[in-house]
């Protein structure tokens, strides 16, 4: 079976994501070296999900402000996630906050620790907010950096990013 | 999210994207790529259904551990159990995005 990645797209959004442009277009590979059972895993949402109480939200008054920009910052989420907030404009939050497993499946991956398919789950995961408007730039000088050495120092093996 | 994993994944971590727009992520060169029919804002399925979240989470380890090329896409063969027109509905947020009504101001979406 093929996915029909327009499915649930408004029809008139087609053509927005029809030609994206890649910001590069060479193989980048990293191979997958230990067994799965021995490594450790992190999980990356891009749904704009923060710890409520301990960290400030995506920036959403700023996008409001300025349609073609997005919060490029992002959060490490650190479990346990007794409450979420999400932030994200272009998305309805209700069924990520009825169930964060479907958008950072922290839960289901404890679980595939616990049967031993995996290692372990990575001490903390992370959060952006996927909306980045006209530029990349922000990702690319301050959020890509920062995830790459929060993954880094964790000794992350592998990591599943899930767009919302 | 593509450019993130490449960028991940070039400093040394693999990395795969779990997604409902895999033919944009394989347009913007993702390393690997897991895709889902399901509604945006779902990735990893419905609220509550551990069946279905741990379907797509057992495939997007499958690939990142046993994928042996760049490039690599598997998608998962699901069909979302919600009716198209309810869960195109329910997906999108309460009011348009500012983006969006940017657009439509502009004249910038097609018809």
């Amino acid at each position: 079976m093929i996915v029909d990645s327009y499915r649930f797209l408004p029809r008139s959004f087609r053509p927005i994501y029809e030609d994206p442009q890649p910001d590069g277009i060479d193989p980048v590979w990293t191979p997958f070296e230990k067994r799965l059972s021995e490594s450790r895993i992190a999980l990356l949402t891009s749904s704009g999900m923060y710890l409520e109480g301990s960290q400030d939200s995506f920036d959403l008054e700023r996008e409001r402000a300025e349609p073609t920009w997005g919060d490029p910052t992002f959060r490490a989420i650190l479990a346990p996630m007794e409450a979420i907030g999400l932030a994200h404009l272009h998305i309805s939050h209700d069924d990520i906050l009825s169930d964060p497993n479907i958008a950072l499946p922290v839960d289901r991956l404890a679980e595939a620790a616990a049967n031993g398919v995996i290692g372990e789950v990575a001490p903390q995961h992370v959060s952006v907010m996927g909306f980045q408007g006209a530029s990349l730039e922000g990702w690319r000088e301050m959020a890509a950096p920062g995830i790459i050495d929060l993954l880094h120092r964790d000794a992350v093996d592998g990591l599943i990013l899930a767009p919302v | 999210m593509p450019v993130l994993a490449r960028w991940i994944e070039a400093a040394g971590i693999p990395t795969v994207v779990v997604t409902m727009m895999p033919d944009l992520a394989t347009k913007l060169f993702t390393p690997r790529t897991v895709g889902v029919e399901f509604p945006f804002g779902h990735p990893f399925g419905l609220p509550h259904d551990a069946v279905m979240q741990n379907r797509v989470l057992d495939e997007a380890l499958h690939v990142l551990a046993g994928a042996d090329r760049f490039g690599t896409r598997v998608d998962i063969d699901l069909e979302w159990p919600i009716p198209r027109k309810e869960a195109y509905k329910a997906w999108q947020p309460p009011e348009p995005s500012p983006i969006t009504k940017w657009w439509i101001e502009r004249n910038m979406l097609s018809r």
